[in-house]
């Protein structure tokens, strides 16, 4: 009798009471959520979905014609528009995920203020929602991937270590798989821990949205790391845990990059570590941002 | 068995705005109780919440020390004026706030509705709609597409299930709203005055839907002004006042208690005394208020009979056009009747010092029953633009009895139901 009550809400909570059981439950408000995001973003637009294509080319070439053609920077021999196009893609995954998750609690607050469902179904549904962006996205790489492959340019799977090769295509497609799930989770991590930290203070959110603009140069996008000299820029460049995600990623699938599984499984911690520190804060600030925000 | 438990519930607000200053209190709350392990410093202060007044505190208590519970299957009206915290209880309860203190404890699923359609996307269908804000609310979809054609057909919008919400009228998109919350199956359903919404039909509608909820077993917090749901859906009430528990009985017991105390607000202060809401020009003033028979004395209204209403006025600069007027309200401040003498072309020249209006009416016109009145003084002088004299909005109590109106040897009671006014009439068949 005395304990049969199903909720119990009080002012503060142990520092880990995300119930994931709960968020499973509301899978059916995630998938209606995702399928939101995506039905709503071009309705009304004539070419709907095909600007999900159209974005990453034009990316792509102005990234050939401003730092392959101006600034002639190396592409370690593998054809402008792959290069590019295998950094931009992966790229453009993280950045939205980060961008439109660091915006959940402002975004969402009239939502948030009338009605309970765990909070994190709603960072959790961008980031899949990003997935079918990010899909279409890399099946644009592959189409270009083949039309290299067919005429003949000097792009191969990445070949682990030595000869024989064992990067299988299976293997290669786990290896993505790990590595998209990473950026989502990195995405996802950094985003709840924005968007917890800008709901009182805004200053961070009007400071942050420039940092996702430099964080982009610090990563090598639009260069390969093999440009940077060995010395105390290479190790920053490789503490950014999304280096070492988008070189292996070049590796596996052009051969060409920087693979290591040190710096792969310090990426991989380092999203743990964030998602758990992000989680713990956003569920802190969730509780009361209502009269903050 | 009990269904919710509030223990000494309170929420701190801080007023003002969130900027640099803010950041000095975060620092000093975050030291006293992380550094030095003491309690927040600033939850020892703060004010209660009444709104009217200026306060000290940058603090106030928009609910404090709040201890009720509510049985499993009880239908609970919650009252209070504006900002009395009605809101914010329902608000820690749907989880969307969390208390500052106590702990409420809950038995069974909730489904809050602070607002309909919540999570409507105007871009996306009706139909997806649907989906969307059910699913928000706590629905799984299976649960949806097996009530989907009742919620289409209680929302009465067939014809425009597949176009989107941005094309709706903005009373369609309420009662889609409305549509799918009526369908929700929780044990514990909290309603914020979402009936205050739609036209007349659909607020039948929505209020018979009320009623069949709570007539099914459900646990129901009900937050309203509307006296009259309140009387008719609740079991049970409860009185906040500026944040504070202030009465609890039958639905009843707690509406009667909430008008009393509304309108006992000023009793026996002199009308003089009684602050006015409205800017009034100062050429005269109401300083008394007596219900006589035609042989001037003092008398209890009667429902049917003579009754004269003696306004005593204080002039104090002559006024040269003067109208006086009475409204007659019912306890919930719905206008019912008015007296007034410019309708009657009645107009009075007052001098300076104490006059007396009369108001005859011979067969009062009012079922048994509580009213509340308004007295208007229109008066000008050329010298002075406004032309309000004086104006006591529903201060004045008039309490009429029953009695045999139509001389038929039976007395009109009270169980008109609303339908106050009486005339002469008289049936006949042929």
């Amino acid at each position: 009798m005395k304990d049969d009550w199903t909720l119990i809400i009080k002012p503060h909570q142990k520092l880990w009471s995300v119930d994931l059981g709960e968020i499973w439950r509301y899978r059916d408000l995630i998938q209606l959520f995702v399928k939101r995001d995506v039905v709503v973003q071009y309705k009304q637009t004539i070419l709907g979905p095909l600007w999900y294509v159209i974005q990453p080319i034009l990316t792509v070439i102005m990234n050939m014609v401003v730092f392959g053609g101006i600034a002639k920077m190396s592409t370690d021999g593998i054809p402008q528009a792959l290069f590019y196009m295998a950094g931009n893609v992966c790229w453009l995954y993280f950045a939205n995920c980060l961008n439109q998750t660091s915006n959940t609690f402002i975004a969402n607050q009239n939502m948030f203020g009338k009605v309970y469902f765990p909070r994190l179904v709603l960072p959790i549904s961008t980031v899949l929602s990003n997935l079918l962006r990010f899909g279409v996205q890399l099946g644009l790489f592959i189409a270009i991937y083949l039309y290299y492959y067919f005429n003949g340019s000097n792009i191969h799977l990445g070949n682990m270590f030595s000869e024989p090769s064992f990067l299988t295509p299976v293997l290669v497609l786990v290896l993505v798989l790990v590595l998209v799930v990473m950026l989502a989770g990195l995405g996802l991590g950094f985003g709840i821990l924005v968007s917890s930290m800008t709901t009182k203070y805004r200053d961070l959110r009007i400071l942050f949205t420039f940092i996702v603009q430099l964080w982009m140069y610090a990563t090598p996008i639009v260069y390969p790391i093999s440009m940077v000299s060995e010395g105390t820029l290479r190790t920053l460049m490789l503490a950014n845990p999304i280096t070492s995600i988008i070189e292996a990623f070049k590796y596996i699938t052009l051969g060409q990059g920087y693979f290591s599984w040190g710096a792969l499984g310090y990426s991989f911690l380092f999203m743990i570590l964030l998602l758990v520190f992000g989680v713990v804060i956003f569920n802190k600030v969730q509780r009361s941002f209502m009269d903050t925000v | 068995m009990k269904a919710i438990e509030f223990e000494n519930i309170g929420k701190q607000y801080r007023l003002g705005l969130v900027s640099t200053g803010t950041i000095k209190h975060d620092l000093n709350r975050w030291w006293a109780m992380n550094v030095l392990h003491k309690e927040d410093p600033y939850l020892k202060i703060g004010e209660t919440n009444v709104r009217s007044q200026k306060g000290h505190s940058e603090y106030v208590w928009a609910l404090k020390d709040i201890n009720f519970s509510v049985e499993e299957g009880d239908v609970v009206g919650i009252i209070g004026k504006n900002g009395a915290g009605k809101s914010t209880l329902l608000k820690l309860l749907s989880r969307v706030t969390m208390p500052t203190t106590g702990t409420i404890k809950v038995r069974g699923r909730i489904a809050s509705l602070l607002e309909v359609g919540t999570g409507f996307h105007p871009e996306m269908t009706g139909r997806e709609n649907i989906y969307m804000n059910g699913a928000i609310m706590g629905m799984t979809k299976a649960e949806i597409s097996r009530k989907l054609d009742e919620i289409v057909d209680f929302s009465g919008c067939e014809r425009y299930i597949d176009t989107p919400v941005k094309r709706y009228s903005s009373g369609m998109t309420v009662r889609l709203g409305f549509a799918v919350a009526a369908h929700l199956e929780p044990e514990i359903l909290v309603v914020d005055e979402v009936l205050a919404v739609g036209d007349a039909e659909f607020q039948k509608k929505a209020i018979g839907k009320m009623g069949e909820v709570a007539s099914g077993g459900r646990t129901v917090l009900f937050v309203s002004h509307n006296m009259a749901a309140v009387r008719s859906l609740c079991k049970s009430g409860v009185v906040l006042k500026d944040g504070m528990f202030n009465f609890q009985g039958t639905a009843n017991e707690a509406v009667d208690y909430y008008l009393k105390a509304y309108a006992d607000n000023y009793s026996g202060l002199p009308l003089e005394e009684i602050p006015r809401t409205d800017k009034t020009n100062g050429l005269l003033k109401f300083v008394d208020i007596s219900f006589l028979n035609e042989a001037n004395e003092p008398i209890t209204p009667h429902c049917g009979k003579f009754l004269r209403i003696r306004l005593k006025m204080k002039v104090e600069k002559g006024a040269d056009q003067c109208y006086v007027a009475i409204d007659v309200n019912n306890m919930y401040g719905d206008p019912i009747m008015n007296f007034s003498s410019h309708i009657t072309m009645d107009e009075f020249k007052l001098t300076p010092g104490i006059h007396e209006a009369d108001l005859d009416i011979p067969k009062l016109p009012l079922t048994a029953g509580i009213y509340r009145l308004t007295l208007w003084a229109n008066a000008k002088n050329p010298l002075i633009s406004i032309i309000c004299g004086d104006c006591l909005r529903d201060v004045i109590k008039l309490k009429v009895e029953e009695d045999d109106f139509f001389g038929r040897g039976k007395n009109i009671g009270s169980h008109l139901l609303g339908k106050v006014v009486l005339c002469d009439y008289s049936w006949s068949v042929h």
